[in-house]
């Protein structure tokens, strides 16, 4: 508290928060929320800690991407609904142009038999990426005494990955439980 | 229903913006039902790509949504998928966060944000999966999934060097 209450109140214009946000952007290889705190808590000193763990609480509670939602949250508390726009413009426009130049290229080399192999390798250590994110997510769950939330990892696992069913039916069929055990757990 | 395929796009990443709890990498196995089973946008391989693609290019991994419109409709397609996986969650945090404080140290609140986490634990361990079923073709893939998990689990190394790595063992024509 004595932390945020010493520190003077710095407002940056829009053009420093599109400024931040778009260097956010692209440094954010594999995640760019680490980027973020970096930038608006040490670095600018827009933020102390516990404000964007507050700000960044919310992100996580709804649905969409974290950062994204973090840009909105952010930016709006700066400059109401246009503060808002300028942080997500700033977050995802540089990556979208990049992006963009890379589909078009893919669309016209796609097939070239190098690129492919090298997509292959790529695409093959991103899912090892991903499995390690599962194993780290997994390890509290997993590990903590007797609780329900294995259960219904595993049922959305089988629901979307064997079944194939569609993700709105799993999730609303998985979710009223998920919530309520999770509510007289406490 | 799919007259446009602009429509098609646009219904679709609307509607999952919304049950994408846990980011873009819990909502991948969905857009690949989608766009390889049920529209047929593209093939397995050419999902895959667009994952690898995705990964490599800086910023949020959301953006393979623009991959996938871009190669639906072009650059329309591209910012009508961007959009619409943007838009209605972006409004939500809009107006949700001005009413945060009065909910955040709620029970309702806390029961929710617990009780989505193994959902979305589950949604990405799928997502896992259904790339792995794309990608791990033969025995040395399989290796390089295994072992980046691995390396990745263990230290704290910057992906973009496992990336390097395996495009170049890639590129070698063992995969």
């Amino acid at each position: 508290m004595s932390d945020s209450a010493a520190r003077p109140p710095i407002n940056p214009s829009l053009a420093e928060l599109f400024h931040a946000f778009s260097l956010v952007s692209i440094s954010g290889f594999g995640g760019a929320l680490p980027w973020a705190r970096r930038m608006i808590v040490e670095q600018k000193r827009w933020m102390s800690t516990e404000e964007f763990n507050e700000a960044f609480a919310l992100s996580q509670f709804l649905p969409g991407p974290n950062v994204i939602n973090f840009s909105v949250v952010f930016g709006s508390r700066i400059a109401g609904p246009v503060g808002a726009v300028v942080a997500l413009v700033g977050l995802l426009g540089p990556p979208l142009v990049i992006v963009t130049l890379l589909a078009i290229l893919y669309e016209r080399f796609g097939g070239v038999e190098v690129l492919s192999r090298i997509l292959a390798g790529i695409t093959a250590a991103a899912t090892g990426l991903l499995i390690a994110v599962v194993a780290k997510m997994a390890a509290p769950i997993f590990l903590s005494r007797w609780n329900s939330a294995p259960v219904f990892a595993i049922l959305a696992f089988a629901g979307v990955a064997l079944m194939h069913w569609p993700l709105p039916y799993v999730f609303l069929g998985l979710a009223p439980f998920s919530i309520a055990f999770a509510w007289f757990k406490r | 229903m799919s007259s446009s395929p602009l429509t098609a796009l646009f219904g679709y990443f609307a509607l999952l913006s919304l049950f994408a709890v846990g980011g873009a990498n819990a909502a991948i196995p969905e857009m690949h039902r989608v766009a390889v089973d049920v529209m047929h946008w593209m093939n397995d391989r050419q999902f895959a790509d667009m994952f690898a693609i995705s990964q490599v290019s800086p910023g949020p991994n959301v953006i393979i949504v623009a991959l996938i419109g871009y190669h639906v409709a072009g650059l329309a397609g591209a910012a009508v998928a961007i959009t619409a996986m943007c838009g209605p969650t972006c409004t939500l945090a809009f107006f949700i966060a001005r009413t945060w404080d009065r909910f955040k140290e709620a029970r309702w609140r806390m029961a929710i944000q617990a009780g989505i986490v193994p959902l979305s634990l589950g949604l990405i361990a799928a997502s896992a999966f259904v790339l792995a079923r794309a990608a791990d073709h033969n025995i040395y893939a399989v290796l390089i999934t295994a072992a980046t998990a691995a390396v990745t689990f263990f230290t704290r190394i910057n992906p973009l060097w496992l990336f390097a790595v395996a495009g170049i063992l890639g590129l070698s024509g063992w995969l």
